[in-house]
């Protein structure tokens, strides 16, 4: 593919996506439209959450960026390069827990190290490195049955740390979390963003956690997802859930959702009756 | 509940003496599970005796297990592993009827475990190049799941056809009873692998045979193991089948020598030979599983809580 296309938007940006769109078994009966037309730039070192009611495509799209499906229209570059497939430089951390529990703690954060070979003491090195990031070097030689629903999401973080990725996808990582840990979680995660230098694309339901965490709240629309408004949030961090702007946010992100997902339960209602 | 609770107190007051007399939980566990075991056996032998003992069951058709286990020194003479038929042999010679019945019992058991390991390691390898090469999936798939339903005694004949008579049938069976299952389970525990598994994999550059071999292998080692085990009774059930074949000597041969001379004691001593020789190949392979599988949580716990 010719790259020199890309060059023509901003080459310098992290993710660049130019009218992506995105239709689940095109061409047959069941074919359904999950993205439409999205437009979205993201900076080096930004932080970006992808807010939107579920089953809005706002996963798809970070599974387009990651490069592990194809859009079925639009372009999706990275530092100017297309994404064609996936790459280290963008690491996604799921939802559910991914770790292989055939592994200690360790040989799951260097796996993508013994991918590429490297040898024993580089792999114990790196790995050693991320662990103490995320604050669980005592956990090394666990499996991560052991480990709490938080920690196992601190062990997937640094597994994506130890690529060295430009950009870190997430998927809700802390959905299955209890509110207490996603808090904890939240700020931890602002840390390690910050060491890394690295763009974060999040998805997330929870205007909550959109709110303590974005730079830039890309708000969805229900299906087909497209963009409905960006909403820039510019108040320091660590950030006070309880000031007034957050509040004032807060209600802002509601209003523009509740339009959404009242729109999405009156399209259901409708294909359950016809 | 309550006397647990009694003994947990009564453990601890007793202190730091009466710990040493105890067994270790190990041990413990093992004798509390061989107890259940007698248990279970006893239960299922006590409702036959009392069907004897009421002249509910004839005992020349269904003799108890009192009357068939006194009847083994009677009874191991048939199983004659004597070469009597070569000429120039002394029917007379050859091993006790006790060691004869060890040989048939080992005959038997290593025409199981050939054949099983050989359907084992055939089936694993092409259900994994089956799902790994798209071509030898259209090739073979439909042939493979069209063969699945034969019953082996379909097999028999041809058995005897490609390999005439002795161990090579008898395990060729075995192998065709099993191989077609084990490699259409193999292909459904490969496409029920966790797909976050293969695509945190990906996304860390990992090639398609690294796949294969660093995520996909150990992800359904657990179920290829339970299949095993399951497999392994089906093994068991089939080489009595083919025994029948003229392996010279093996268990299904004095089965249906003992169906034949009408024979009924014969037929439970062999029945019970079968059952703990499966009993104990299955606690092996437990043992094995719990070795190798020692990552896989222990979830049998949760539904005895309930």
């Amino acid at each position: 593919m010719d790259s020199s296309r890309f060059r023509a938007f901003s080459s310098g940006d992290a993710v660049t996506c130019r009218g992506v769109g995105k239709t689940w078994a095109a061409g047959t009966a069941r074919a359904h439209e999950a993205l439409r037309d999205i437009d979205l730039d993201i900076a080096p070192g930004e932080f970006v959450v992808l807010l939107g009611p579920s089953g809005c495509g706002k996963s798809t799209l970070l599974y387009l960026v990651a490069g592990l499906e194809a859009q079925t229209g639009g372009v999706i570059a990275s530092f100017g390069d297309p994404v064609e497939k996936p790459s280290p430089d963008r690491s996604l951390i799921f939802q559910e827990t991914s770790l292989f529990p055939w592994l200690t703690v360790w040989q799951n954060v260097s796996f993508g190290l013994s991918i590429r070979g490297a040898p024993e003491a580089e792999r114990r090195a790196v790995a050693t490195e991320a662990l103490a990031r995320v604050g669980l070097s005592a956990a090394m030689d666990k499996r991560p049955d052991e480990l709490s629903g938080g920690m196992r999401q601190r062990v997937a973080v640094a597994r994506a740390l130890a690529m060295r990725p430009k950009v870190l996808l997430m998927d809700e990582p802390f959905a299955a979390l209890d509110v207490q840990t996603r808090a904890k979680m939240q700020d931890f995660l602002l840390d390690v963003w910050r060491d890394s230098g690295a763009s974060v694309l999040f998805v997330t339901h929870h205007i909550d956690e959109a709110v303590a965490l974005a730079d830039r709240v890309v708000v969805f629309t229900a299906r087909p997802g497209r963009i409905k408004s960006i909403l820039p949030i510019s108040l320091p961090r660590p950030r006070d859930p309880f000031s007034p702007e957050a509040e004032a946010l807060r209600r802002q992100l509601t209003a523009e959702l509740k339009a959404e997902v009242d729109r999405a339960f009156a399209e259901q209602e409708a294909l359950s009756a016809a | 509940m309550a006397s647990d609770i009694a003994g947990a107190v009564g453990g601890a007051a007793a202190g730091p003496t009466a710990a040493p007399r105890r067994l270790p939980p190990r041990w413990q566990d093992a004798l509390a599970r061989l107890g259940w075991t007698a248990a279970s056996i006893g239960l299922f032998v006590g409702i036959w005796e009392l069907c004897w003992a009421t002249g509910l069951s004839d005992p020349k058709l269904l003799p108890p297990p009192h009357i068939f286990l006194a009847d083994i020194p009677d009874q191991a003479r048939f199983f004659n592993t004597a070469t009597r038929w070569q000429i120039g042999i002394n029917p007379a010679d050859g091993p006790s009827p006790y060691e004869a019945v060890f040989i048939t019992i080992g005959a038997t058991s290593m025409r199981v475990f050939v054949g099983l390991a050989i359907a084992a390691v055939l089936s694993v390898t092409i259900g994994v190049l089956i799902r790994y090469f798209q071509l030898l999936e259209r090739l073979t798939l439909p042939t493979i799941t069209l063969l699945s339903p034969v019953s082996p005694i379909a097999w028999l004949p041809i058995a005897i056809f490609i390999f005439g008579i002795g161990n090579a049938p008898a395990i060729f069976m075995v192998v065709v009873a099993l191989f077609f299952h084990m490699t259409l389970s193999t292909i459904s525990q490969i496409d029920a692998v966790n797909r976050n598994y293969i695509n945190v994999a990906r996304t860390m550059g990992a090639t398609k045979r690294q796949i294969y071999a660093r995520v996909i292998i150990p992800a359904i080692l657990p179920q290829l193991l339970l299949v095993l085990r399951l497999n392994m009774f089906g093994a068991w059930m089939v080489v009595l089948v083919a025994e029948t074949t003229g392996v010279g000597f093996g268990l299904g041969q004095v089965l249906s020598m003992a169906r034949n001379t009408f024979n009924p004691s014969l037929v439970f001593f062999c029945i019970a030979l079968i059952g703990v020789l499966g009993f104990l190949t299955d606690l092996i392979l437990r043992m094995v599983q719990n070795r190798i599988l020692y990552w896989v949580p222990q979830t049998a716990g949760v539904l005895r809580g309930l």
